[in-house]
């Protein structure tokens, strides 16, 4: 055969798979929204789910995967900075730095089941915090940790060396150069990463079902001191979320309208995630501008 | 003069600062690495239980094929016999890999050599949000979709390894399309030129040249998706039927090791050989996973050798 | 290339006040040798050029002047300044370069306004009141001739201003301080020709009060604001000497090589 039409065969080959991937996507997206959103609903997402009648709404997986999302990032974003810090301005380079990336390698690509299983173990038995939302929420921290890390870094790391100079040949301390003049530089990459993590956070549920629980109990959302066991805010309670609820009515419920539920919280969870990823694309945006223009 | 000594001999304000700020840092790092050698410690420790509390043999977990720890045999043993669901979980992550290496690389090869900037403008954040798709989500469809046309086509239930393969198929598809995008992008640009000018055609320019060159990154890129399909819990869990047996075709339920951890931990009382063989799943788990670790690197340093 | 003997070098004992000394100054990037026992005195109020080709190491010794090759070279040897070894572990190296500035070769103004660029440091450094940042700020800012072109606009971003505006306001930044040494490396390498004759009337009106050591490309720019030259090949001092001397007469025939273009 002859390479021109050797060419003409691959480039052919190559679209139709690109037309077969998208054709994919589309079907994905197309499939949840149309069978999600018609059911979305102002009932559905303010009443609470129902076990055996149908009719149930998702108010308080929502919240609970809004509330768990929250402590996550309030636990995990200190720990991430401060790793992130290390590895891109104080790491030596040397074998112990090596070791160090190696270890955060190896805890990024850890399965999140067996995060979620070391949760339980560890959290849920070992520290007896009980299937609880601080229980997920620091098994989260875990899943979250290895990517928050490696995306402040990066972020550091693009900043220019000569605002690091700048810094360093006034007489700033390391520590004030870095907090002061690379990290709101570097804010825009670090927001837009934080979203990011959000968003895998927000749709994580093999890490959760042994650790925040499959239950969501009523609570009072007047109630706010969260000591009180029926406050919404109580962190020792137990949270199913909406990625557990989707995975629960789909395998272990007899609820008569799991699909529709199911179909809908997809959508929900889709569309906050859509959110999640606009938003860290056009925030970046936005920042980045703000920082090197002119106001 | 003296003044100026004391102050260059003395700490002052900054020395402080700096101190405080390294060690907050060291900390945070340091929790990381805890982290870690806790998961690995705790993880390991439950899992070779069975084997040093219980007695049951490597070999015998490795190759047994019937899974029944809460009763006994024949012979008045347990059952803990592995295989099927290790076999399960090869089965689909091999498969999910083969099937989804073509389609990635088609698309990498689309983003980087034939469409302009336009095509992966609109590629690029589709990919994205694939990635970003929960697998519960994928999960739901693989349940809804997948598995009643299967039903259809095949007869039986529908469940099994062919569902959890074309689930997994999409769940990966985007991770290794990312991945082998960046490797196809490394590639200098005056490769392609130099390739160019010798009157090599796009796809002779692309098979001799660009996907040699890129090869290291690519097989890294397949390994990742593996990593990622082979550790993927809920997604095949609501499709594989979860029935531990032997798979002895692809649309037979089926059992991998992940979901038989997902449903049966809740089920098992701490400290019995029902869940010390679980954690004993979950052992495998996380040894494959740093295996895959390994592989990277090995590529990477073999890759950057021949550079 | 040319090879020439670098056990002679021809140092003259250059007579006034000395600011800072470098004694057997070596520098090492891991296995690399960068530096070979450099022996430089410059006397105060002088601008004293630094020139050589490019990787001899000129630009490296100037930055052990003020140890910002900390964590990233080895530097072994004595730098005395004031009766100190500014080279030894138990200096405080803020303190160091606060008395000892620097401008760099890439303007690098902070992504800050241009108020916080200069006033970011000096509040640091516990000076608050307001009349006394503004005074600062106007008197440092006046000393680097860019007072009259940002006086109206001080909240406006650095970065919206040109490259030469930049590099000023870089050395407004540094003399905010109110440093003893000032540092130049190459400053107007990134700079049109305009730019570059500021920053050197700059130069040599600072030196009534600042003690100023610049790396420089330029050999016209060597001669045009300096007292006294280093000329520095392969990580060796082959010569130093008045301004004067090293370009009408040098004594080393690798300077004479270098000042005459015949070299390399």
């Amino acid at each position: 055969m002859n390479p021109k039409r050797v060419n003409n065969i691959a480039t052919g080959v190559i679209f139709a798979l690109v037309g077969i991937v998208v054709a994919i996507l589309l079907f994905l997206i197309g499939y949840i929204l149309f069978n999600g959103v018609p059911n979305i609903s102002w009932k559905f997402l303010t009443t609470s789910a129902q076990a055996f009648s149908s009719g149930g709404g998702i108010r308080d997986q929502l919240f609970n995967s809004l509330y768990l999302l929250v402590l996550t990032l309030i636990l995990s974003f200190p720990i991430a900075l401060g790793a992130g810090i290390y590895l891109a301005e104080y790491a030596p380079d040397n074998w112990v730095t090596n070791l160090i990336r190696t270890t955060i390698e190896v805890l990024s690509s850890l399965p999140s089941v067996v995060v979620g299983l070391f949760g339980y173990l560890f959290l849920v038995i070992q520290l007896q915090l009980s299937f609880s939302i601080l229980s997920g929420a620091i098994a989260l921290t875990f899943f979250n940790l290895p990517l928050l890390t490696r995306s402040i870094e990066e972020s550091l790391n693009s900043v220019s060396s000569l605002q690091k100079e700048a810094g360093k040949s006034l007489g700033l301390s390391d520590w004030k150069t870095i907090t002061k003049i690379l990290l709101p530089v570097a804010l825009p990459g670090i927001l837009t990463g934080v979203i990011l993590s959000a968003g895998r956070v927000f749709g994580e549920a093999a890490a959760l079902i042994y650790t925040a629980g499959q239950s969501a109990p009523a609570v009072n959302y007047g109630n706010w001191n969260f000591l009180d066991p029926t406050s919404f805010l109580n962190p020792m309670r137990p949270a199913e979320t909406l990625a557990v609820h989707i995975w629960k009515v789909n395998t272990e419920s007899v609820t008569p309208d799991a699909h529709l539920i199911s179909s809908a919280s997809s959508a929900v969870l889709i569309i906050v995630i859509l959110i999640f990823n606009l938003g860290a694309r056009y925030l970046g945006n936005h920042l980045y501008k703000k920082m090197t223009a002119t106001k | 003069m003296k003044e100026t000594q004391n102050k260059l001999l003395s700490k002052s304000k900054a020395t402080r600062e700096d101190y405080l700020g390294r060690s907050i840092c060291y900390f945070c790092i340091g929790l990381i690495i805890a982290l870690v050698v806790c998961i690995l410690y705790f993880i390991t420790t439950r899992g070779i239980a069975t084997f040093t509390q219980n007695h049951v043999s490597v070999w015998g977990f490795l190759t047994g094929q019937n899974w029944n720890p809460g009763g006994v045999d024949s012979h008045g043993k347990p059952e803990v016999g592995a295989l099927p669901m290790i076999v399960t979980s090869f089965s689909v992550t091999v498969l999910a890999a083969l099937v989804a290496t073509p389609f990635a690389l088609g698309m990498a090869i689309f983003m980087s050599e034939i469409a302009g900037s336009k095509g992966t403008k609109f590629l690029q954040p589709v990919i994205e949000l694939l990635v970003g798709i929960p697998s519960v989500v994928y999960g739901f469809i693989g349940l809804s979709v997948v598995v009643p046309i299967i039903r259809k086509v095949f007869g039986g239930t529908g469940f099994g390894i062919l569902a959890g393969t074309i689930v997994l198929f999409v769940m990966v598809l985007p991770t290794i399309t990312s991945l082998s995008v960046d490797s196809l992008k490394a590639v200098p640009m005056s490769y392609r030129q130099a390739s160019l000018a010798l009157g090599a055609n796009r796809w002779q320019t692309i098979y001799k040249v660009i996907l040699r060159t890129a090869a290291p990154g690519l097989l890294t890129a397949v390994i990742f998706g593996m990593a990622r399909a082979f550790g993927e819990a809920l997604a095949v869990q609501m499709v594989i039927g979860n029935a531990v047996l032997m798979p002895h075709g692809l649309v037979s339920p089926a059992s991998t090791l992940t979901s038989k951890l997902t449903t049966e931990v809740g089920n098992t009382v701490m400290g019995t050989l029902p869940n010390n063989a679980l954690w004993s799943l979950a052992l495998i788990l996380l040894l494959m996973s740093l295996f895959f670790n390994l592989v990277v690197r090995f590529i990477a340093r073999k890759g950057s050798i021949k550079k | 290339m040319k090879t020439y003997n670098f056990d002679e070098s021809y140092i003259a004992d250059v007579p006034g006040e000395k600011e800072i000394t470098a004694k057997d100054v070596q520098v090492f990037y891991g296995d690399n040798h960068a530096i070979f026992n450099a022996n430089l005195k410059f006397l105060r109020n002088k601008v004293t050029s630094l020139i050589g080709a490019s990787g001899s190491g000129k630009s490296t010794f100037l930055r052990c002047l003020n140890r910002m090759n900390d964590r990233i070279a080895t530097v072994k040897g004595e730098i005395d300044y004031q009766g100190t070894n500014i080279n030894s572990k138990n200096v405080n190296v803020y303190e160091v370069r606060k008395q000892i500035g620097m401008v760099f070769q890439r303007p690098n103004p902070f992504a800050k306004s241009i108020r916080e660029n200069m006033t970011f440091a000096l509040k640091e450094n516990g000076i608050k009141s307001k009349d006394k940042l503004e005074e600062r700020i106007e008197s440092s800012l006046k000393e680097a001739a860019l007072w009259d072109e940002v006086k109206d606009e001080l909240d406006k971003s650095a970065l919206a201003l040109s490259g030469g505006q930049q590099q000023r306001l870089c050395i407004a930044r540094a003399i905010a301080m109110r440093p003893n040494i000032l540092l130049l490396d190459e400053p107007c390498s990134a700079l049109d020709p305009i730019s570059t004759l500021k920053i050197e009337e700059t130069v040599v009106r600072l030196k009534e009060n600042y003690t100023i050591i610049i790396v420089t490309h330029n050999m016209g720019q060597a001669t045009r604001i300096s007292d006294y030259t280093a000329f520095f090949h392969l990580g060796h001092v082959i010569e130093y000497d008045a301004t004067k001397n090293i370009f009408e007469n040098p004594s080393m025939q690798a300077t004479s090589d270098y000042i005459s273009g015949d070299f390399g």
